[in-house]
């Protein structure tokens, strides 16, 4: 059973104010747990793409849906939890945005940096509505 | 802080120089009326300078394409320049290095869109 700690836990309106409010709780508390500045910055990317999926294509601005933020001090590492209220989406139905006819699109790419970024990465489907997303990053890529 | 833009002509070449944050919201939309104010006054040489940009996200990467894409297809050239590492990294993970012709000298650049 690995040590969690729960240091966030946020209800955000659907609106970008609330990316930028997530993004910088969740900094600051990278920076808190002795992350280098290279790993807070892929940290503060992946939460941003979660919180605009959840914010833009999840919720679709709506001002009576919410967006939840959780976040654990887990293991010295971070368990970052995003979820929307929206109809949710099937990953397999994203397009690969590293296909060839697909490089040119412009959007379509949050979910590879997010991907990219973390140790660890999924999505589930909630019942009876909404997406979420969980990402953890690992202690061991601290300064 | 989001993004801020400036022009300024090199010969021929029109420098876009952009500085802070390129993301989804106000500093995306920035990048795309600069691109498009700048084709439609003509000027079909754009180099994107990136140099005091810290922060893209994958907003900010539409953005680019979109601005290669308008460039493109009004016969123009879009190149960029100055990438950090992390712009760089971001380039590499999307596979848009192979879209993108990136310089880190202006000068050098410049004279690309000549040869």
């Amino acid at each position: 059973m690995p040590a969690s700690k729960k240091q966030v836990d946020l209800a955000l309106s659907s609106d970008l104010k609330s990316v930028d409010t997530a993004e910088t709780v969740v900094l600051e508390l990278a920076q808190r747990l002795g992350f280098s500045e290279d790993e807070t910055h892929k940290i503060g990317i992946a939460l941003r793409e979660a919180m605009v999926n959840a914010v833009v294509h999840g919720n679709k601005y709506s001002a009576h849906k919410k967006v939840h933020l959780g976040v654990w001090e887990e293991n010295g590492g971070l368990r970052i939890v995003v979820s929307d209220e929206g109809a949710g989406f099937d990953l397999g139905s994203v397009p690969d945005p590293l296909a060839e006819e697909n490089l040119l699109r412009e959007s379509g790419r949050g979910i590879l940096l997010m991907q990219a970024f973390v140790d660890e990465f999924q999505v589930r489907k909630l019942s009876p509505y909404g997406m979420e997303i969980t990402m953890v990053k690992y202690a061991a890529q601290k300064s | 802080m989001s993004v801020k833009l400036t022009t300024r002509q090199v010969g021929d070449v029109t420098v876009i120089d952009a500085a802070g944050r390129i993301t989804l919201g106000e500093g995306a939309s920035s990048l795309r009326d600069a691109i498009r104010e700048t084709v439609n006054a003509g000027n079909k040489k754009i180099l994107l300078n990136l140099g005091e940009v810290n922060y893209i996200d994958s907003s900010g990467i539409g953005e680019l394409v979109s601005a290669y894409t308008t460039v493109t297809n009004q016969g123009g050239h879009l190149k960029l320049l100055g990438l950090n590492k992390r712009i760089q990294d971001l380039l590499q993970i999307t596979k848009l290095y192979t879209v993108f012709e990136c310089h880190d000298d202006e000068a050098v650049a410049v004279r690309s869109f000549s040869s």
